[in-house]
């Protein structure tokens, strides 16, 4: 009943947006596709809602094909583009009388599932949309796509470009809405996020890199990760990058995250290298991956 | 149902709320109908008009006298040479330029007949050749009155007859320009403001992103079609009413047919403009696309309507192009019905037509509206 992806390609002109994609969503699941700009997440997600026809492949929303019964999956899915896109020449409250109408039903119907976001944005139901804050904007785009009771829900790059309180009060929303058997299928370009799902897929270039919890995703990596630190951050990138046993170098934070090709890597001899290249205050411990490591090393 | 009204409550609330938009749909037509009306007109009138008089008798006078009097001529100048006259012109400074030759009045006395030189400026054809009309008209009047005055009395009786046209011009009995623009200006304000409007107005659903959230809902083609349309129908309507205020208040233009008759065929008509409209939207992809596509067109069919210049005298090709002109029938049966007074079943061939034009455009526009790429 959730969402079913079977062998799904769709090209443009020159270019292969999706490619041979196959994933499964379960029931109430809050699933994750993380991947950079250009990924083909958007492409995905306009095939799922039924705004595109892919090339090759089925797929099933709600237990409902989306070229088929495309008709069904309209009632029963919502949809929050990742463009703001409400009216915004109309009130909070208008905006949402206007959805909840057109998918025939009231606010009254269904005002317990929105009823927590709502409020939030109660103070301001006659302001015009346009007026909103990115925050209260996204929650009331949000408000509108559930207005309906959907079964699915799809989010695509909810929360890009809010700032980081709202996104993490969004996170939470979504939290409990999945409660309330809600399928939720969200895209992100931010790794951190990633963790907060039950399920993510890595997809890049078209192509999906692994699909799994974002703990296992993480256990999968490979090799010992070390944090090095050092006084001079661009001369550290770069003697890491000249050093020849390096395996990746990726600048996180304050840190750099840095992985050894040698099995039996020992940091003293990596101390030594960098004191020979004029570093002081050289630190380097071991630390665990994120699945922003594990992108960065599928995506190699 | 519902839902339709639900569209068109929200439709009319944007448009009142668009500040922008208000004063064009509502301001501009009507100053559009005032000005254009009043200066768009082919009448020929204050002619620039100058004399080289070499004979100086009491007859010459006298037919320069003539021009005088007509309200048509603006006697200007009294050029000494021809040379003068002929850079006068060039310099624009004089629009027709009459020469009367040495012994005019005795060649005329002697000979019995003489000619005058008259020069035009042509560079605008249609107005040259209704001077020369009423330079002739002038001549031949003065003409009659000099053979009362110079031919003996005994040679009366062998004048030769005379046959004199006097036309009654039906419809329009005074030839009173704005009674046949004022009906015309009308059929371009409300072709114009609802093609344009209906033309932009899917199109910024689309530009806003709006439209990919609502082909995601249930709702049907049909339904956001007609919930989005029925406001400029509605609108263009309204500027018809308000036209017809304005004719018949600050023009005095007269309205002998049925009001019934305008309103029936106007609501077809409107139709058909917001088929147009939401076939351009289906093909564009920003407000300025449909825009410039919009403007293409209106300003084909305006000067292809016979609005400006009459479809008899168009070349036998855009004769036919104009068959397929929908301005072209609405201005016919504005004139026809307002000034004629005609009935149903006049106008029933423009109503067929119109009715076909408005099942195949918005056949076609519905056509080409997709929910899905």
């Amino acid at each position: 009943m959730g969402i079913s992806v079977n062998h799904i390609s769709k090209s443009y002109k020159n270019v292969k947006a999706l490619q041979d994609i196959s994933f499964d969503v379960k029931p109430s699941e809050l699933f994750g596709l993380i991947g950079p700009d250009g990924a083909g997440k958007t492409t995905l997600f306009r095939v799922l809602t039924t705004l595109l026809i892919a090339n090759e492949g089925t797929a099933t929303v709600a237990g409902f094909d989306v070229v088929t019964d495309y008709k069904k999956i309209r009632s029963n899915v919502g949809y929050m583009p990742g463009k703001f896109s409400l009216y915004q020449d109309l009130t909070v409250e208008e905006n949402l009388h206007f959805f909840a109408t057109i998918f025939g039903t009231t606010i009254e119907e269904n005002y317990d599932l929105i009823k927590d976001i709502y409020v939030q944005i109660e103070p301001f139901k006659n302001r015009r949309a346009g007026k909103l804050s990115g925050g209260m904007k996204q929650k009331l785009a949000l408000c509108c796509a559930l207005i309906h009771k959907p079964k699915v829900l799809f989010l695509d790059e909810p929360t890009t470009g809010v700032d980081p309180v709202s996104r993490k009060e969004f996170w939470e929303m979504l939290k409990r809405l999945q409660q309330k058997d809600i399928t939720i299928l969200v895209s992100t370009p931010y790794m951190d996020e990633a963790a907060l799902c039950d399920r993510i897929a890595l997809i890049q270039e078209g192509q999906i890199l692994e699909i799994d919890t974002p703990e296992a995703i993480v256990k999968h990596y490979p090799k010992q990760i070390y944090n090095v630190r050092a006084n001079n951050m661009y001369q550290l990138i770069k003697s890491l990058n000249d050093y020849e046993y390096n395996h990746s170098v990726y600048p996180f934070g304050e840190f750099i995250h840095y992985t050894d090709k040698r099995k039996d890597f020992n940091p003293d001899q990596l101390l030594v290298f960098l004191k020979s290249n004029q570093l002081s205050n050289i630190e380097i411990t071991e630390t665990v991956a994120t699945i922003e490591d594990t992108f960065m090393e599928l995506a190699k | 149902m519902k839902t339709i009204l639900y569209i068109i409550q929200k439709e009319f609330k944007q448009i009142f709320r668009n500040k922008g938009m208000l004063p064009i749909i509502f301001v501009l037509p009507l100053l559009q109908l005032v000005i254009l009306s009043n200066a768009a007109t082919f009448e020929v009138k204050n002619i620039k008009f100058g004399y080289i008089d070499n004979d100086h008798t009491t007859t010459s006078r006298a037919l320069i006298e003539k021009f005088n009097a007509s309200t048509y001529f603006d006697v200007l100048t009294d050029f000494s040479s021809e040379g003068f006259a002929k850079s006068a012109m060039l310099k624009g400074e004089i629009d027709v330029v009459l020469d009367i030759p040495n012994y005019f009045e005795r060649d005329l006395q002697k000979e019995k007949h003489n000619s005058l030189g008259i020069t035009i400026n042509a560079i605008d054809g249609a107005a040259a050749g209704v001077e020369n009309i009423y330079v002739n008209e002038i001549v031949q009047n003065f003409n009659q009155h000099l053979k009362v005055d110079l031919l003996p009395l005994s040679n009366q009786q062998i004048q030769p007859i005379n046959i004199d046209t006097i036309p009654l011009f039906w419809y329009n009995e005074t030839l009173n320009y704005k009674t046949f623009m004022v009906p015309g200006i009308l059929v371009l304000l409300v072709s114009m403001i609802t093609l344009f409007l209906s033309g932009m107005n899917i199109v910024r659903e689309k530009e806003i992103g709006t439209l990919e959230q609502i082909n995601v809902t249930p709702i049907k083609k049909s339904q956001f079609i007609i919930g989005k349309l029925f406001p400029f129908w509605v609108i263009g309507m309204g500027l018809l009413t308000v036209g017809l205020l304005l004719a018949r208040l600050i023009f005095n233009v007269p309205m002998l047919g049925s009001l019934v008759l305008m309103y029936l065929y106007t609501s077809i008509y409107i139709l058909v403009i917001l088929g147009i409209g939401l076939f351009i939207s289906n093909f564009t992809d920003t407000q300025q696309q449909a825009m410039f596509i919009a403007w293409f067109f209106v300003v084909i069919f305006i000067l292809m309507s016979g609005l400006f210049t009459p479809i008899e005298s168009m070349p036998g090709w855009a004769q036919m192009v104009t068959e397929f002109n929908p301005i072209k029938y609405y201005v016919e049966v504005m004139r026809m019905v307002m000034l004629k007074g005609s009935g149903f079943t006049d106008i029933l061939p423009q109503l067929i037509k119109t009715v076909l034009y408005a099942i195949v455009m918005n056949g076609l526009a519905v056509w080409s509206y997709k929910k899905t790429n």
